[in-house]
């Protein structure tokens, strides 16, 4: 796809890169084009990091954009799913066969 | 019928389904220490029923409903210990839920008189045998039941739910404290079962002022729990100072609900929406909040202000298809909310419409891959290329989404082997393998009722009686087995049982006595086996109202067979009878091998392909050839089908094989890949052997599929045949 940026969070999703990561998130939005995030990398992911990614999607929501989260880590994934978040997010979320009802 | 009530329907079907299964394990081992977790599910399962059939306002089923859960609820907490007996009991009552589901189905106002007797005797008999004992401590629920009576009349009462609602919000410094609010709300999740959830992040502001390391989040919590409110409070123990908590406790007050809205920070409309989406309230409730605080309006005291009405006007005019839209989702049917979001339902005709389209894609992109490369232009015979290898996967994806699991139709047979080992007396176990290969789903519709017959065929003739087994130093137990998995382009289905076998010698007697065979007539065992597909064929000492009736084993193969399957059965007499269904993959489009002979096209399904190789010209007086060692019998397509014209020079033999056997068919030419979308054949053509459907060239022309099955079977026949009179000549 034209004018997509991707990018790759490779530190756990939590308070201690949060400040970081708000700005990296926060460029990729402010560029042109749809934005991806490829969160397959983070281990862990905290509140910090839930409202970073609520933070991000608002912001380009706001924009008229598009913010997708692609390769879900199995722990962004729970959390998402925990708070009830993923038609939030909206994005297509890939289940293991194991943890599927 | 509206939509809710059929999205009720359906869901109940499955909620029953999954406390059927857990029931039946629940009976087997009732002592299993594990069962907790079981009861729980079963628990849910009847609790979404219940809660569910009082949002479609489908009363009787809501008034059964509820003495089953009393009683799970009390099974759930120890009050009564897990029995068999009382497990059957249950299953009863699904039963009993299964005739109400489909009163409401039938759109009926209420059970007819003898369905209402039998739901009674059960109530009757679950009360007394398993609430009475706990009267005083039921007073509470019935006072809870008469109560929700008084909030369908007169409204403004008590909200009725059994779970606690919880709303937070968190500080804005509690992340810099080293707590993690998240961490918390799991923590809540182990004192009982979060039913929803809703995550609040309106407090943040906007990109710019938002400070990373500061919590704006709360959440809207739906609890099911045992536990007590100081409990609930003490989860939040750390971050008391740092957070507004508010709990409210089961079937608060609806103005509870109304001053919660009214107390939180976030616009009011918005909560409103969130309660109801989160399961708190329903639109009723909310609608009869809202008519009680107008007609208490004019005597408002200074605690119930006017204002909380205002907002519920509000709440009511602007936002009312925000209102309508969280009502539609019917959040209190789906416990699996999260997964749900994932899942689409979608009518199964759509389905087919799409699988139809994709199919003549597939046609017409072969055609214009054909003309791409007889104009010898290299780009277009490049981008149709591209066009259809995506069309290619575009078929693919349909079909997929087309896939089930066969696990489904499997744990059906859980009940019925359950059920009908009881009536024989028998003890039998029922084992499941390879529950999760997928297949077509119009092909698992039709199997259900052929495997069915084998399976009750199975329980009631294949596994002996328990005293017969002891005899023959077998278990005591018997078992069957139901396999599935996937061979070579199809799918195949097993039922095996450990029974008694096929006696040979009855089926052999009853068949003469049937005029089926001459007495005289030699038969190999597999031969005699096959005759109980003959049609009126039974061995069955006494005809019992399981099985044995005579229309069985004919029924099941004519079945099978209208799926372009097979059925096979091999038994051995004391060891057991394995039967084995092999049906195609799908129904709709399969890859072929495209192969010429004389002018006419024919198409081989690719997976049954093997090889291709040229045939030998010297030898060709006989209709088989040396392959690597291996002697293989072929069929020469031009004399099979009777074309005119000679054979040309040269010509090939395409190796198939299907179901362990292999077999060559020779013909002129070799076309290659073809993606053929089968058109069955008219009713005129259906006596045809070895043709098993046309398709459509992308020339135009019609190619006719091959039966490769029917083909190699004939093969082998004719095998036997040449063998027994080489042996009977050799006799002689």
């Amino acid at each position: 796809m034209a004018g997509t940026n991707r990018i790759t969070l490779i530190d756990d999703l939590t308070i201690y890169h949060a400040e970081a990561q708000k700005q990296l998130l926060l460029d990729a939005l402010a560029a042109p084009g749809a934005v991806e995030a490829d969160l397959s990398q983070a281990g862990e992911i905290d509140t910090a990091g839930l409202q970073l990614l609520i933070l991000a999607k608002r912001e380009a929501l706001r924009q008229g954009k598009d913010f997708h989260i692609v390769a879900h880590s199995p722990a962004v994934r729970q959390t998402i799913d925990f708070c009830n978040l993923t038609a939030f997010f909206g994005d297509p979320v890939v289940i293991p066969a194991h943890e599927s009802p | 019928m509206d939509e809710l009530t059929s999205v009720f329907i359906q869901e109940s079907r499955e909620q029953l389904a999954e406390m059927e299964a857990g029931l039946l394990v629940l009976e087997q081992s009732p002592d299993d220490p594990g069962n907790g977790e079981l009861i729980n599910a079963i628990f849910r399962a009847a609790h979404t029923v219940k809660g569910a059939s009082g949002v479609v306002e489908c009363h009787f089923i809501e008034n059964f409903m509820h003495k089953v859960e009393n009683v799970l609820d009390r099974l759930r907490n120890g009050e009564i210990p897990v029995s068999g007996g009382l497990a059957s009991l249950l299953l009863k009552c699904g039963d009993h839920l299964t005739t109400l589901i489909g009163v409401l189905e039938a759109g009926l106002p209420e059970p007819a008189p003898a369905d209402q007797a039998t739901g009674d005797a059960l109530l009757a008999e679950l009360s007394e045998r398993y609430l009475a004992s706990a009267a005083a401590g039921d007073t509470a629920v019935s006072l809870r039941d008469s109560e929700s009576g008084e909030v369908m009349a007169s409204g403004g009462g008590i909200v009725v739910t059994d779970s606690w609602h919880i709303s937070v919000r968190f500080g804005r410094d509690v992340l810099r404290g080293g707590m993690d609010p998240l961490s918390f709300l799991r923590f809540l999740g182990s004192l009982g079962e979060i039913l929803a959830i809703e995550t609040i992040s309106d407090a943040m502001p906007a990109a710019a002022e938002m400070d990373p390391e500061s919590c704006y989040l709360g959440f809207e919590i739906r609890l099911q729990t045992r536990a007590s409110k100081a409990d609930i409070e003490r989860v939040f123990d750390f971050v008391r100072e740092d957070c507004e908590l508010r709990i409210l406790p089961p079937n608060s007050k609806l103005t509870d609900y109304l001053k919660l809205i009214e107390a939180l920070p976030e616009d009011d409309m918005r909560l409103g929406e969130i309660l109801v989406r989160s399961g708190a309230l329903t639109q009723a409730e909310l609608d009869e909040g809202l008519n009680a605080q107008r007609d208490e309006a004019p005597l408002a005291s200074a605690d119930n202000p006017p204002h909380i009405g205002e907002i519920l006007v509000d709440n009511k005019v602007v936002q009312k298809e925000l209102v309508d839209a969280a009502v539609g989702k019917q959040s209190r049917i789906q416990d699996k909310k999260a997964v749900e979001a994932r899942l689409i339902r979608v009518q199964a005709d759509k389905l087919d419409q799409l699988i139809d389209l994709v199919g003549e894609m597939v046609i017409a992109g072969a055609s214009a891959n054909l003309l791409a490369r007889r104009s010898g232009k290299a780009e277009l015979v490049e981008s149709t290329s591209v066009l259809s290898r995506l069309v290619e996967s575009i078929r693919d994806a349909a079909l997929q989404l087309r896939m089930v699991q066969i696990g489904e139709t499997f744990n059906r047979f859980n009940r019925v082997v359950r059920d009908v080992a009881k009536e024989l007396g028998k003890e039998i176990d029922l084992v499941i393998n390879g529950a999760d290969t997928e297949l077509d789903k119009s092909v698992v519709e039709k199997i259900g009722d052929p495997l069915m017959h084998l399976v009750r065929n199975s329980v009631d003739h294949g596994i002996e009686a328990a005293s017969v087994r002891a005899q023959n130093g077998k278990n005591v137990r018997g078992q069957i087995e139901l396999n599935a998995f996937h061979d070579s382009g199809s799918i195949v289905i097993q039922v095996r049982d450990d029974g008694g076998g096929l006696p040979k010698s009855k089926i052999r007697s009853k068949a003469i006595e049937r005029g089926l065979i001459q007495a005289e007539q030699s038969l190999s065992d597999q031969d005699v086996i096959n005759l109980i597909f003959e049609p009126g064929f039974s061995t069955a000492d006494q005809v019992t109202n399981i099985s044995g009736r005579g229309v069985g084993m004919d029924v099941v193969r004519r079945n099978i067979q209208s799926l372009r399957g097979s059925i096979d059965v091999s038994s051995e007499e004391g060891i057991g009878t394995t039967f084995t269904i092999r049906l195609p993959l799908t129904l709709a489009i399969i890859d072929g091998f495209l192969v010429g002979v004389g002018r006419a096209a024919y198409v081989i399904p690719l997976d049954m392909v093997v090889e291709c190789i040229e045939l030998d010209s010297h030898g060709v007086d006989r209709d088989f050839l040396n392959l690597r060692g291996e002697v293989l019998p072929f069929i020469r397509l031009r004399a099979l089908f009777e074309l005119p014209d000679d054979a040309p020079p040269r010509e090939n033999v395409v190796v198939v094989h299907y179901g362990g056997q292999k077999a060559g068919i020779v013909v002129d030419q070799l076309m290659g890949e073809f993606q053929t979308v089968i058109k069955p054949l008219s009713s005129m053509f259906s006596h045809l052997r070895g043709i098993g459907g046309s398709t459509i060239l992308g020339t135009g022309d019609v190619a006719l599929i091959l039966d490769v099955q029917a083909l190699v079977q004939r093969n082998s026949r004719i095998e036997e045949k040449t063998l027994n009179q080489a042996s009977l000549a050799r006799a002689s």
